[in-house]
C-alpha cells in the first residue's frame, strides 16, 4: 500500500490482470468444467495406480455385487469392478476424444482456411462437398465409416474409430474457420503480406491461421464432447470399442440390460461417466467461447 | 415466395445428387465379402460356386462402373435395390420400419417444441433469478445425456417404481392408441429431451438479444404491456433461430433415434441399420444413409422455407 500512495501516477494505469486469473474470476463454471476434465485426465493418466482392481480381471466369486467399501461402484456379470473400468474407460474416452477433436479440427479449420483464403471455384466445390457432408447425420456418417472400414488397432486404439469420429467432426470446423478466414481477408494486413510477396502457404499458415485459433480452440472442446458422445454410442452398439476393453459406451451395452433389477449399479455409473465428462467439455468450451470471443458476450 | 421455393427445390436437386454418388463410392470401399458372411455364417461348408452363383445372382460380380448405373437408373425409378442379407426390396424393409421411427421422430420433435418455447421465455424473461439458474441447468444436462443412456434409466425407474416394463413390439396407433403410445413415449421421451434442451437454449438467447432492440425499447416507451411487446414483437422475432435450431437438430434426433431404437428394443430404422452395419449388407447400408441423408435435407429445406414465410427480408434479398 505504501508504494502505491508514494507514486500515484503508476496506479492511475489500468493493471493487466493474469489471464488465468480473469478466466478464474470471469467464467467460474468454466472452470467447473476445467476441474471435471482435470479429475478425467488424471484417471486416464494414473489408471494404473487409482483403480483398486485390474479392470479385466475376472472374479465370478464377486459376481453382481453392489457398491460397498471394496467395490466403490459394484461389480459387474464377470464379476469385474465397475470403478476400475470407469478409471480405465477413462483413458479411452479421452484418447478417443482428444484424438479425433484434434485432428478433425486441424484438418477443417485449414480446409476453411485455404477455401475462404482462396474464395472462386476452389471455395466453391469445398462448399459443396461441405454441404454433402453435412447432409448426413453425425452418427450415420460415423457408422458408415466404421462398417466400410472395419478395425486396424494401432497401441491399442482402433484407428478406424478414431477415423469415423473425425470425419464428421472436419466439415463442421470448416465451416466456423471458413467464415473467420472470410472476415480476416478482407484486412489490410493481408493485402500488406501480399504486397510482400509471400507465397500463398505462408500467408495462410503465419498470418491467418494464428487469427482462428480463437474460434479453433472452441471448437476443439465442443467437439471433444461430441467424440466423448459418439464414441460412446458407436462401443454402446458394439461398433465401436470391443471387450473386454474399458469404455463407458461399452459397459452399457449387451447384456448388462439384464440386470436392471439385479445390478442397476451396472447402468448408473458409466452411464453417469459419460454425461458428467461430456457435461464438463460442454460447460468448459462455452466459458472459452464467452471469454474469447467478446462479441458474444453479454 | 413461389419463386423462393422453386429455386429452392432446384438448389437441392445437385445436393441430392452428391450425396448418392458419395454414399455410393464410400460404401462400396468396404472390404469384406457379404456373401460369404452370409452363406458361411455358422461354419457352413459351402462351396466356391455356391458363393459365386449368389454373387452373380446379387449382380455383386458386374464391374463397379456398371454397379454404379444400375445403381442411378435404380434411383431415377426410386429404387434402391435388393437388401444383401434378406434378398428383399430395400424399399420394402425401409417402408416396413418406418412408421414406428417416424412416429417417435415427430413426437419428439413435438415435445421439444411444446416445451422449449415456454421454458426458454420463461428463463428469458426471469434471467438470472433462481427460475433462470434452474432451466439453464435443465437445459445443459440435457446437451450431456446420451438418449439411450436416459432411456435405460427410464426403464430403470419403471421397473423400480411401478415393477413395469414397457411392451415390446409395436402397434398401430389407429389399431390401438393406448398400447401404441406406452411403447412410443418412452424414446420419444428420450430423445427428445435433447432437442429441447438446444432449443430452449437457443429461444433464451434469441429473445435476450431481442430484448435488447431498439424497438422494444420503443414500444416499451410508449407504454405498451409487457405481454403485447411479447406477443407482438419479441416472440416472433425471437422464433427465427430457433427454427433453424430445430432443422439442425433433426439430425442428432435421428442419430438419438439409431441408439436409443436398441434400448426399447424397437424395430426401427435405427435398428435396420444398426444391423445393415453389422452384417456388412452394403445395398441396405447405402439405402438407408440416403434416406435418411433425403429426409435430412428436405427437413432443412422445410425449415429454410418456414424461415423465408417468417422473415419478408430472406426470400426478398
Amino acid at each position: 500500500m505504501a508504494t502505491v500512495a508514494t507514486t500515484p501516477s503508476v496506479d492511475t494505469l489500468p493493471k493487466r490482470a493474469n489471464p488465468l486469473w480473469q478466466f478464474i474470476k470471469s467464467q467460474p463454471l468454466g472452470m467447473v468444467g476445467f476441474l471435471i476434465i482435470l479429475l478425467y485426465v488424471v484417471f486416464a493418466v494414473a489408471a494404473a495406480e487409482i483403480s483398486p482392481f485390474d479392470p479385466e480381471s475376472i472374479d465370478f466369486g464377486a459376481m453382481l455385487s453392489g457398491p460397498s467399501h471394496e467395490h466403490l461402484f459394484g461389480t459387474d456379470q464377470y464379476g469385474r469392478d465397475v470403478f476400475s473400468r470407469i478409471v480405465y474407460g477413462s483413458r479411452t474416452a479421452l484418447a478417443v476424444g482428444i484424438i479425433s477433436a484434434v485432428a478433425g479440427c486441424t484438418i477443417g479449420a485449414l480446409i476453411g482456411a485455404a477455401a475462404g483464403y482462396f474464395g472462386g471455384r476452389i471455395d466453391n466445390l469445398i462448399q459443396r462437398v461441405v454441404d454433402i457432408m453435412l447432409s448426413f447425420p453425425i452418427i450415420v456418417l460415423a457408422m458408415v465409416v466404421v462398417a466400410v472400414l472395419g478395425k486396424r488397432t494401432l497401441l491399442g486404439i482402433d484407428m478406424n474409430l478414431i477415423a469415423a469420429i473425425t470425419l464428421p467432426i472436419i466439415p463442421r470446423m470448416e465451416r466456423v474457420a471458413r467464415a473467420s478466414t472470410l472476415s480476416l481477408v478482407a484486412m489490410p494486413f493481408i493485402d500488406a503480406a501480399r504486397a510482400a510477396g509471400y507465397s500463398h502457404s505462408r500467408i495462410i499458415l503465419r498470418h491467418i491461421t494464428p487469427n482462428i485459433v480463437a474460434p479453433y480452440l472452441i471448437m476443439v472442446s465442443a467437439s471433444m464432447a461430441q467424440a466423448i458422445l459418439l464414441e460412446a454410442s458407436l462401443s454402446f452398439l458394439g461398433l465401436g470399442v470391443t471387450e473386454p476393453t474399458p469404455a463407458w459406451g461399452l459397459m452399457l451395452s449387451g447384456t448388462s440390460a439384464d440386470f436392471y433389477q439385479t445390478a442397476p449399479w451396472m447402468i448408473l455409473f458409466p452411464g453417469l461417466a459419460i454425461t458428467l465428462a461430456v457435461f464438463a467439455f460442454n460447460l468448459f468450451g462455452d466459458s472459452l467461447r464467452d471469454w474469447l470471443d467478446p462479441k458474444l458476450k453479454s | 415466395m413461389i419463386w423462393f421455393i422453386i429455386r429452392r427445390l432446384l438448389l437441392v436437386i445437385p445436393t441430392l445428387i452428391g450425396v448418392a454418388v458419395a454414399v455410393f463410392f464410400l460404401i462400396r470401399v468396404m472390404p469384406g465379402d457379404v456373401v460369404v458372411v452370409k452363406l458361411r455364417a455358422d461354419g457352413a461348408n459351402v462351396s466356391d460356386e455356391t458363393i459365386q452363383l449368389e454373387r452373380q445372382r446379387l449382380g455383386l460380380d458386374k464391374p463397379l462402373y456398371v454397379q454404379f448405373a444400375d445403381y442411378m437408373v435404380g434411383l431415377a425409378r426410386l429404387d434402391l435395390g435388393k437388401s444383401l442379407w434378406t434378398g428383399e426390396s430395400v424399399n420394402k424393409e425401409i417402408a416396413l420400419r418406418m412408421p414406428v421411427s417416424f412416429q417417435i421422430a415427430l413426437m419428439a420433435s413435438f415435445i421439444a417444441v411444446l416445451i422449449a418455447i415456454p421454458l426458454g421465455t420463461i428463463s428469458a424473461l426471469y434471467r438470472d433469478t433462481w427460475i433462470d439458474h434452474v432451466v439453464r441447468v435443465v437445459a445443459v444436462s440435457g446437451l450431456a445425456i446420451p438418449s439411450f443412456w436416459l432411456g435405460m434409466l427410464m426403464i430403470l425407474g419403471l421397473l423400480l417404481l411401478f415393477n413395469w416394463l414397457p411392451k415390446i413390439g409395436y402397434v398401430s396407433f389407429w389399431e390401438d392408441p393406448v398400447a401404441n403410445l406406452s411403447v412410443t413415449i418412452w424414446p420419444a421421451l428420450s430423445v427428445g429431451y435433447r432437442y429441447a434442451a438446444v432449443a430452449t437454449r437457443m429461444m433464451r438467447s434469441a429473445l435476450l438479444e431481442v430484448m435488447r432492440e431498439d424497438y422494444i425499447r420503443t414500444a416499451r416507451a410508449k407504454g405498451v404491456w409487457t405481454r403485447l411487446i411479447m406477443r407482438r414483437h419479441a416472440l416472433r422475432n425471437a422464433l427465427l433461430p430457433v427454427v433453424t435450431v430445430i432443422g439442425l437438430e433433426f439430425a442428432f434426433l435421428i442419430g438419438g433415434l439409431v441408439v436409443t431404437e436398441q434400448v426399447f428394443s424397437i424395430n426401427g430404422i435405427g435398428k435396420l441399420f444398426v444391423d445393415a452395419t453389422t452384417r456388412g449388407d452394403f445395398n441396405l447400408l447405402q439405402g438407408l444413409v440416403l434416406f435418411i441423408a433425403t429426409i435430412f435435407i428436405f427437413v432443412n429445406l422445410l425449415v429454410d422455407l418456414l424461415y423465408a414465410w417468417l422473415d419478408p427480408r430472406i426470400r426478398l434479398s
